[in-house]
């Protein structure tokens, strides 16, 4: 009846575990009980959970990023601990609890934290940055949020339910096999996965079609935003890259469920079709977390230097070029396979070639700064962070593109160094300058920027002591994934990793913070305008929030900082003469029903509970074959009302509020000159 | 003009938009299966000698047999084109005739296959005995599913058709499902010539 499910699934076997099991369902019971106790559980169904608003998706994607973020980070926090304590001794985690912390410590950070927080900023702003009034496919966006929901679910559940896998973020093989892993834990990771997976290439549909055919008049691909630029080639690259994570899980998932032999050690499996496989997925991957965040950094560099953004084609070719060449480059992540010299070799260049573009990019945010009127914003104050120490990063990147330097440097802690000086920086901080630029978009007010900025110097201090001295562990010989080890002198260092990664939590606890003092002050941080940074692009000309709709009339566009030239030109903040029926999408209550059933699939999948995993599949082909019979899926805002929600905003801008754009006139449309002070 | 109609009229008008949208997303999305194949096909090149203690290609492929799944397959495709030419023409009757044609030769095919595989499991050579025979089965058997599902979407697009006549929905319908079979009809056609052809030789 319940297949392998026993009693013996609860985690008693370590008091860690047992906390961590508590915690999170002490956590799912109070945010239950907190709901009840609001009485919001009709407001949380009808105004959100089933809601086809594209602003609302990605609002709620955002939130379980930061809910995941801080599991991800309890995750670090735990590992840096033991190993600071752990010389010559077990610690305070035994080896398996400590395999299984890094393992979803990776996997949350990559596929439930960094991926839902960039589809919910670019399912905020993309739309309205294209003057579009909604995404191509509402529905399938709500259907990937929660399939992306019931993933994390997976994971979560997995500290109460079992355990989850112990084979790292990687799950390799002959390891994550059925004979050397049993237990469900690798199962866990797996339909997580699969899960997700398919959320993402369903997003990445879904934005590939927006931005091609949803695009206002005037707005030719060489007028875009860089965002939307980046979030057009990131979508590309989820199209072609995320079938791979689907094909390798799903072929795992054989191999371990029904006992074929794709990868086992015996019996004709190939383990390094796996590897192949698998970074086929994971390399575009990195680039699918970063080049959103690079997207960020530019409409920021440019709107807080007050200065149009430079060099703009190069920065669209510059993020081509670095989305075609991140498929050429995934043998680099195991050069040690034993390939010909001169496969290394060819793998080696082509990533080195990588550095080039992003160099580009740097060069073209310094000469945006460069004699710009910079204003030290909080997102601001990331952007200049992440500047200076991506380069770090990306230096020792190269470094580990020597096929020789990688044998020796391979699975060491110079690389966790080197992929978190990427990825925290290069994704993260661009997520964190994205939440502090467009927060007011999303919620009408604006966040603190003290906190703002205190969480920005405990993240950034935070970091490099937790990181710079894991490039030094790495030279002394120290691997990753160590639960214990015997060198003292390895010892300093990670008590030093440890403390940067406090700092860390103290920088997540400024965030926490910032968001709590913004939302109790929110009256005195309204952003009445719609456009609270005098800003450049499209989605400043909406009101904050924007209505359903986003834009009453669909604007037309003759520049690249399409609203900065309506300001410009006096054409901003203007009623239409007359407005029109609107056509939304219903809400829909399938989204969240589908998600139910893919976490009842995985779930039923992951403990060989045979009928539930196919109830839950038919059911959920039930939803579809629904969904695909409903020819009245939507309904019309009638003009009046309209007029009247335009009126509301439009009547509350004064002149006031409006921004001087007399130290703008001077320039030139395409000049990059510099700006004349103020008179 | 009354209200309804002008919003009736808006509705249709924007509806027309979606269904375009609707299309090119789904060439996309048929991109990112024909990945999923790619990359099942070269799983299948990798592993296509790795027969370990197992029986071989050799031993098991039957191109007669196969030959009869492509000719259901192929023939198909063409029943499918003929649906969908019936539809220009607004002939609702012959688009669910030739549906249902085109529905039985894909369970027809579906059929065949099944009889494949069950007669390999019986001769021995099920999935789980070499890495060569689990390629095998999930390259094929994730077309086969494919063409399973493309079953149920007939049933679907003819129930619509008989209940809504051929609307402009219904029609989109139609023509994204075309594009799905004939998309497998392609992808089986790479099988016939990676996996059966060198499979025998
Ligand atoms: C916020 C501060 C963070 C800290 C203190 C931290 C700490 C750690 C530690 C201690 C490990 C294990 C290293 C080892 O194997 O010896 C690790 C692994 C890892 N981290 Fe982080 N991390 C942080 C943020 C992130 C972020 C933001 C990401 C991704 C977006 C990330 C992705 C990973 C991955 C993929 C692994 C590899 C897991 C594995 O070995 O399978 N981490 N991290
Ligand atoms: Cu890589």
């Amino acid at each position: 009846m319940l297949g392998r499910l026993t009693i013996e699934a609860i985690p008693l076997y370590s008091w860690v575990a047992m906390g961590g099991a508590a915690v999170t369902v002490g956590g799912g019971i109070a945010v239950f009980l907190l709901i009840t106790y609001l009485r919001a559980w009709k407001v949380l169904w009808t105004d959100w959970l089933t809601s086809l608003d594209h602003k609302k998706i990605g609002i709620m994607y955002v939130v379980l990023a930061l809910v995941m973020l801080v599991r991800g980070f309890i995750d670090a926090l735990m590992m840096r601990a033991q190993q600071a304590i752990a010389l010559n001794n077990e610690g305070y985690l035994p080896p398996e609890h400590f395999e299984q912390i890094f393992s979803s410590h990776g996997t949350i950070m990559i596929f439930f934290v960094a991926m839902p927080f960039l589809t919910g900023l670019i399912n905020i702003i993309v739309p309205q940055q294209i003057g579009a009034r909604d995404v191509a496919f509402p529905f399938l966006n709500s259907v990937s949020l929660f399939l992306t929901a019931a993933g994390a679910g997976l994971v979560l559940i997995s500290l109460a339910i079992g355990k989850f896998s112990t084979a790292g973020w990687t799950g390799y093989p002959p390891y994550s096999g059925i004979d050397y892993n049993p237990g469900v834990g690798v199962d866990y990771w797996l339909w997580a996965l699969i899960v997700s997976g398919v959320g993402s290439t369903a997003s990445g549909i879904n934005f590939i079609v927006t931005i091609v055919k949803n695009r206002c008049p005037g707005m030719t691909y060489m007028r875009m935003p860089m965002f939307t630029w980046t979030t057009l080639c990131i979508s590309i690259l989820i199209a072609f890259a995320f079938p791979a994570l689907t094909v390798v899980a799903a072929q795992l998932a054989l191999d371990r469920t029904l006992g074929f032999h794709f990868f086992t050690n015996g019996d004709g499996g190939n383990m390094m079709l796996f590897a192949n496989l698998l970074w086929i997925w994971g390399h575009p991957e990195v680039y699918i977390l970063i080049l959103p965040a690079f997207g960020i950094f530019s409409e920021v560099v440019a709107t807080f230097s007050r200065k149009r953004l430079f060099g703009y084609k190069s920065l669209v070719y510059a993020t081509a070029c670095i989305a075609i060449l991140s498929f050429t480059v995934w043998l680099h992540h195991f050069f040690t396979m034993g390939s010909s010299a001169n496969v290394n070799a060819v793998f080696g260049i082509a990533t080195m070639i990588i550095a080039v573009p992003t160099g580009v990019k740097i060069f073209d945010w310094m000469f945006t700064m460069y004699r710009g009127r910079i204003e030290f914003h909080p997102s601001m104050v990331f952007t200049i962070g992440f500047m200076v120490t991506f380069v770090i990063g990306g230096v020792t990147g190269v470094l580990l593109a020597l096929p020789p330097a990688d044998y020796l440097m391979h699975n060491s802690t110079f690389l966790v160094a080197h992929f978190h000086n990427m990825l925290i920086p290069g994704a993260l901080f661009g997520y964190f300058a994205g939440l502090n630029y467009w927060f007011p978009k999303a919620f009408g007010f604006k966040l603190d920027a003290k906190w703002g900025i205190r969480s920005f110097w405990f993240w950034i201090i935070g970091f490099y002591l937790a990181f710079m001295p894991l490039y030094v562990l790495g030279f002394m010989g120290m691997s990753r994934r160590m639960e214990h080890y015997a060198d003292p002198n390895w010892q300093p260092y990670l008590i030093v990793a440890a403390l940067g990664a406090v700092c860390v939590l103290l920088g997540i606890v400024c965030i926490a913070i910032q968001l709590y003092v913004s939302a109790k002050n929110w009256g005195s941080a309204r952003d009445l305008t719609g456009d609270p940074w005098n800003g450049r692009t499209l989605e400043w000309a909406t009101a904050s929030p924007a209505a359903p709709y986003n834009f009453a009339i669909v604007p037309t566009v003759r520049d690249i900082d399409a609203f900065h030239d309506m300001k410009l030109g006096g054409t901003a903040y203007q009623p239409a003469a007359a407005y029109e029926d609107i056509v939304m999408p219903k809400s829909s209550g399938l989204g969240p029903v589908l998600g139910a059933l893919s976490f009842a699939l995985g779930f039923a999948m992951v403990w060989y509970i045979w009928w539930l995993a196919a109830l839950a599949f038919v059911l959920a082909l039930v939803c579809v074959g629904i969904r695909a019979c409903d020819d009245e899926s939507e309904f019309i805002i009638p003009a009046a009302e309209v007029a009247r929600i335009e009126g509301a905003h439009l009547g509350q801008i004064t002149s006031a509020d409006m921004h001087d754009m007399r130290d703008f006139q001077p320039v030139g449309p395409a000049s990059g000159a510099p700006l004349p002070g103020r008179a | 003009m009354s209200e309804t109609a002008l919003n009736s009229e808006l509705l249709e008008h924007e509806e027309k938009k979606s269904l375009e949208s609707r299309e090119f997303g789904f060439w996309v999305y048929l991109m990112t299966d024909a990945v999923i194949f790619a990359l099942l096909f070269a799983s299948y090149v990798v592993l296509s000698k790795n027969s370990a203690a197992g029986p071989t290609s050799r031993d098991l492929f039957d191109l007669g047999h196969t030959a009869g799944e492509t000719a259901l397959l192929l023939l198909s495709s063409l029943t499918f084109g003929l649906a969908t030419i019936a539809m220009t023409s607004d002939q609702a009757g012959r688009v669910v005739q030739w549906l249902f044609v085109t529905l039985i030769l894909g369970l027809g095919f579906l059929a065949m296959e099944m009889l494949e595989f069950h007669g390999m499991i019986a001769q021995g050579a099920g999935p789980g005995t070499s890495g060569f025979l689990s390629a095998f089965f999930t390259l094929v058997g994730t077309h086969g599913l494919h063409v399973a599902f493309g079953a149920i979407g007939i049933c679907v697009v003819i129930g619509q058709v008989l209940v809504k006549g051929l609307t402009l929905p219904v029609r989109s319908r139609l023509v994204r499902l075309g594009l799905f079979w004939h998309f497998l009809d392609i992808v089986w056609i790479g099988i016939f010539s990676v996996v059966y052809l060198p499979g025998v030789m």
